[in-house]
């Protein structure tokens, strides 16, 4: 990415200098691609969801407590990180951190969950080797909280990139980037909570 | 989410379209939960409550926390947003059909 | 543990054919190491080439990496036919079955992913930001990783030449045959990190071709009025954007099931390796529409030019494109009517199949209509131009054929199958980008190529291909199967060794091509193309010199109808002097894309043979690499304004010496 910051115009579209628009636009679509690989995923599961081989079904190990708690971690640091963005563009480099390292925490909070989840279903027996429904629950959830880990490193990339240098305009598209990707993930995360939990446990 | 203009702030949402959005979003998450864990409903309107609370939801986030919008600028990002939504039915609702109908042919 | 995972000494193949290519690999890379220390050209090519960030270098690298997989490719090819031809009559041939297996996977693999696929995107990246009058694409480096990921993927390939073993699965590689249980070796490992590899940067490369095309054209151009070429590049673009994902998905899948025994496609405990097929099919077959689109580009753009008229229909050569693309995501399941799904699905898939055929069928009439009452040059683009229309109808009329599902039951996986798919493939897309090749040449290298040597290797191609290709439509109607290792019927043979014949006049055909590339640059200042429009061409990339300057454009033109460049000269606007230039801003050549490069093929390789310290160290490289080059300081600079006017002042004076 070919950023910089000099003031010129760029009535004529001459040059590279609205890389911020670009780059929010190319991140979109790399979103767009996110979009379909986890719609695979979806797809691979409403196929393989009924073949539990004999095992444990939906119905059986979903504990919609847990989920509910993971759900509402998410949605509060969805308007946490709104909150952070509000700041970004007033330029209030403290609050744009705070609302980082709030966001974070719940973010943190949601994997948790999820972390004491998976571990208690494996120590359970039931983990992911041991039928086909498993294993398309354990990959689409997981894959949810792998997106959800990689954001929440890029949160700390952030936090340190807006203490040390403030919020520059380079800083700012790069925040509103990790934004779309965040609350990305929660809508990805509606469709998880909808189609497999409370489904599954109906 | 158009993120042309860093000086202007429309685009980006302000705390109460965020708090709006926030509060849409947890009625709607409320909602199917309770219904499920109290089994509020026979199988068929549950499972209609859920699809509809989640699309619903769905675009409630788009409208609010994504700012996906038809203006000028936030065209294109919707735009995008809707053919690749169009693949994705095509290519889920077509796999789910090919493979289900196979597994009828199988006579499990 | 061991520390080097599953590699050891006996991982090198002993088979006499591997030791040999081994042997001619290494003197040839010796070689080329002396040949370029002994010029003291390592420097040089690190910090104007493998670093570059231009779209025109870079695509230049794609080309160069194209024609390197098409020899291993072709070789491939050539093993085949000649194994097929020697074993009849109950002789084995010289190639045993496991060497056999590995050979067809890697050809379709090779051919597809690391020849058709480079070749594609090193003539996009050529042309398109010059056909829309950008000086670069949005992401530069982006771009530059795009290249080494894809050089990543084909150095494993290669690879596994020598280390292990190669996929013996197809290239489809389907479950359950490339599951753990019935293929425990390496090969499919190394087919899995080498297609995903590779396929994230073609995700890139689509994203940041999308940006460009979408945010950077010239001021005034509307998309209705960009070049034709760059319209379906673009509608390509859309298509690995929208269908990459899907073999991201696919192969992550197959790799859970390989490494950590989960059951996406496993016989066993649920398991449904129907569902591989469908996904793979799901990109599939997008695919083969991104690498067929561009290419239609490509005639587009040559007939127009040779006729010296303007393109006929060039909206519904647009719209037809947009048809294509979307109707390309509704026909998957054609590969597979074998499979047995239910009559109205394959009722669906067949007619939606042979819907796909109109759109392409508008196209065919519009290269017809310009070229009806124009002054046809029969240059060897043109050649390549005709040869693709004839070739490609009659590959598109058995793929009608083959839509209809009871007609597929009985064709499928025979060797019409085979002949259709070559037919459409290399009469459609590489005739497309060999055509390609000879149309922008002159403008990528600023050189003209030997055109009597070019119609040489047309019509090699052309003749071989209709001697290689229809013995196989007679075979499949004889009942023959495809991925045979020999073959014990009497009536076969005949053909199989016509078949092979032909692949030996493909083979003089690619022979030519690199005689032309090499007598090009012996006789290359003989050749030189001065004015940057050799063709009378119509798009903005030949209002440029030969080749064009770094920074494209010193002044971005301003656009207001398609074929640009001819109003240009009809107005009499073209090849002006400016007064005056502004500075020009340009990214920095980095670093960073072959390192990120070189640190991915060592987590693929380290994945492959379960080295697991070594890929965990290389996935967080990885991590750590890219937030460097986050915060990479001097990432940009400017051209100063006098010695843009320098260059571009001796650019306008050789215009007028002609």
């Amino acid at each position: 990415m070919s950023t910089n910051m000099s003031a010129h115009a760029d009535a004529h579209h001459e040059e590279h200098h609205d890389t911020g628009r670009n780059t929010t636009f190319g991140f979109w679509i790399y979103l767009m691609t996110d979009c379909i690989l986890f719609s695979c995923f979806f797809a691979t599961y409403a196929v393989l969801f009924m073949n539990t081989a004999g095992g444990v079904s939906g119905k059986d190990i979903f504990d919609l407590t847990l989920v509910g708690g993971g759900t509402a971690a998410l949605l509060f640091s969805s308007i946490t990180f709104g909150f952070a963005m509000i700041s970004a563009y007033k330029k209030n480099k403290g609050g744009t951190l705070f609302w980082l390292a709030v966001t974070f925490v719940f973010g943190a909070v949601f994997l948790g969950l999820e972390v004491y989840e998976f571990h208690h279903l494996i120590h359970a027996g039931h983990g992911p080797d041991k039928s086909a429904f498993l294993t398309a629950f354990f990959s689409l959830v997981g894959l949810h909280g792998f997106h959800v880990t990689a954001g929440m490193i890029w949160i700390i990339v952030m936090f340190c990139e807006v203490s040390k240098s403030g919020l520059e305009n380079r800083t700012v598209t790069r925040l509103s980037c990790l934004s779309l990707f965040w609350h990305f993930l929660d809508v990805i995360w509606i469709c998880v909570f909808s189609f497999v939990y409370l489904m599954g446990a109906m | 989410m158009s993120q042309h203009d860093h000086d202007s702030h429309d685009a980006h949402g302000s705390v109460s379209s965020y708090v709006v959005g926030f509060v849409l979003s947890v009625v709607l998450t409320v909602i199917p939960f309770w219904a499920v864990m109290t089994s509020a409903f026979d199988r068929a309107t549950l499972f209609a409550v859920i699809v509809v609370t989640a699309v619903v939801q769905i675009f409630v986030h788009l409208k609010y926390f994504l700012h996906l919008n038809f203006t000028k600028e936030g065209k294109l990002d919707t735009l995008s947003f809707i053919f690749t939504a169009i693949i994705i039915v095509m290519v889920v609702a077509l796999s789910i059909w090919i493979i289900y109908e196979s597994v009828l042919m199988m006579m499990y | 543990m061991n520390l080097l995972g599953k590699l050891s000494w006996d991982s090198i193949p002993h088979d006499p054919i591997v030791i040999g290519t081994l042997i001619v690999i290494a003197i040839g890379g010796a070689a080329l190491f002396g040949l370029i220390t002994k010029l003291q050209k390592w420097g040089w090519l690190w910090r104007e080439w493998l670093t570059s960030v231009d779209h025109k270098r870079l695509g230049i690298m794609y080309i160069i990496l194209a024609f390197v997989m098409l020899i291993r490719g072709f070789a491939d090819a050539i093993m085949m036919r000649t194994q097929l031809a020697v074993a009849t009559n109950g002789s084995e041939g010289y190639l045993p079955p496991h060497h056999y297996d590995q050979i067809f996977t890697a050809h379709g693999v090779i051919m597809i992913i690391f020849m058709a696929m480079p070749f594609m995107i090193g003539l996009m990246n050529i042309v398109v930001p010059l056909q829309i009058g950008a000086r670069d694409v949005a992401f530069p480096f982006l771009n530059n990783l795009s290249f080494w990921l894809a050089v990543s993927g084909a150095v494993l390939v290669n690879i596994s030449l020598g280390l292990g073993e190669f996929a013996m699965t197809g290239w489809v590689a389907y479950p359950p045959l490339s599951g753990l249980e019935f293929s425990p070796g390496v090969g499919v490992d190394y087919y899995i990190w080498a297609l995903q590899i590779s396929g994230i940067g073609t995700t890139l490369t689509g994203v940041n071709f999308l940006v460009t095309v979408i945010k950077m054209r010239a001021p005034g151009m509307k998309l209705m009025q960009m070049p034709i070429f760059t319209w379906t590049c673009t509608w390509a673009n859309v298509l690995i954007v929208a269908s990459f994902p899907i073999l991201t998905a696919a192969l992550a899948m197959l790799t859970l099931d390989r490494y950590l025994d989960f059951h996406f496609f496993t016989n066993d405990l649920g398991g449904n390796s129907m569902m591989y097929i469908n996904l793979f099919w799901a990109w599939g077959h997008p695919e083969v529409y991104i690498l067929v689109l561009p290419a239609f580009g490509i005639f587009s753009e040559i007939v127009s030019t040779y006729t010296g008229k303007r393109l006929f229909g060039y909206k519904s050569m647009v719209y037809a494109s947009g048809a294509i693309s979307i109707l390309g995501f509704i026909v998957w399941l054609h590969h597979f009517f074998t499979m047995g799904s239910s009559a109205s699905v394959n009722a669906f898939f067949g007619i939606m199949t042979m819907i796909i055929a109109v759109p392409t069928g508008v196209k065919l009439f519009n290269w017809l209509f310009t070229m009806y009452k124009g002054r046809v040059r029969m240059e060897p683009p043109m050649l390549w131009t005709i040869g693709f229309i004839i070739t490609f109808s009659v590959g598109g009329m058995t793929g009608v054929l083959l839509a209809i599902p009871g007609a597929d039951y009985v064709l499928h996986n025979s060797l019409f199958l085979i002949a259709h798919f070559h037919n459409t493939i290399i009469g459609g897309a590489v005739f497309g980008y060999l055509a390609g090749f000879a149309f922008w040449f002159p403008k990528a290298m600023g050189f003209h190529l030997n055109p009597k040597i070019g119609k040489f290797s047309f019509w090699c191609w052309f003749i071989g291909f209709f001697v290689a290709f229809m013995p196989l439509y007679v075979l499949g109607f004889l009942g023959m199967t495809r991925r045979l290792n020999h073959t014990d019927n009497p009536d076969w043979n005949i053909w199989l060794y016509i078949a092979a014949g032909g692949a030996f006049i493909i083979a003089l055909g690619i022979a030519a091509q690199f005689v032309q590339l090499i007598l090009g640059f012996i006789q290359k200042d003989k050749n030189l193309d001065k004015t940057g429009d050799p063709w009378n061409g119509h798009t903005l990339e030949w209002s440029l010199s030969s080749p064009p300057q770094f920074y494209n454009f010193a002044k971005i033109p301003h656009v207001d109808d398609i074929d640009t460049f001819t109003d240009m000269k009809e107005k009499g606007t073209a090849y002006k002097r400016e007064e005056s230039y502004e500075p020009i801003h340009m990214p920095s050549n980095t670093n960073a894309g072959p390192i990120m490069g070189a640190i991915a093929t060592a987590f693929g390789f380290a994945m492959i043979w379960h080295i697991w310290w070594l890929a965990g160290a290389s996935f967080i490289g990885l991590i750590v690499a890219f937030i460097m080059r986050a915060y990479a300081k001097d990432t940009d600079y400017y051209v100063q304004p006098d010695e843009v006017a320098r260059i571009e002042n001796a650019h306008l004076d050789n215009v007028a010496k002609g």
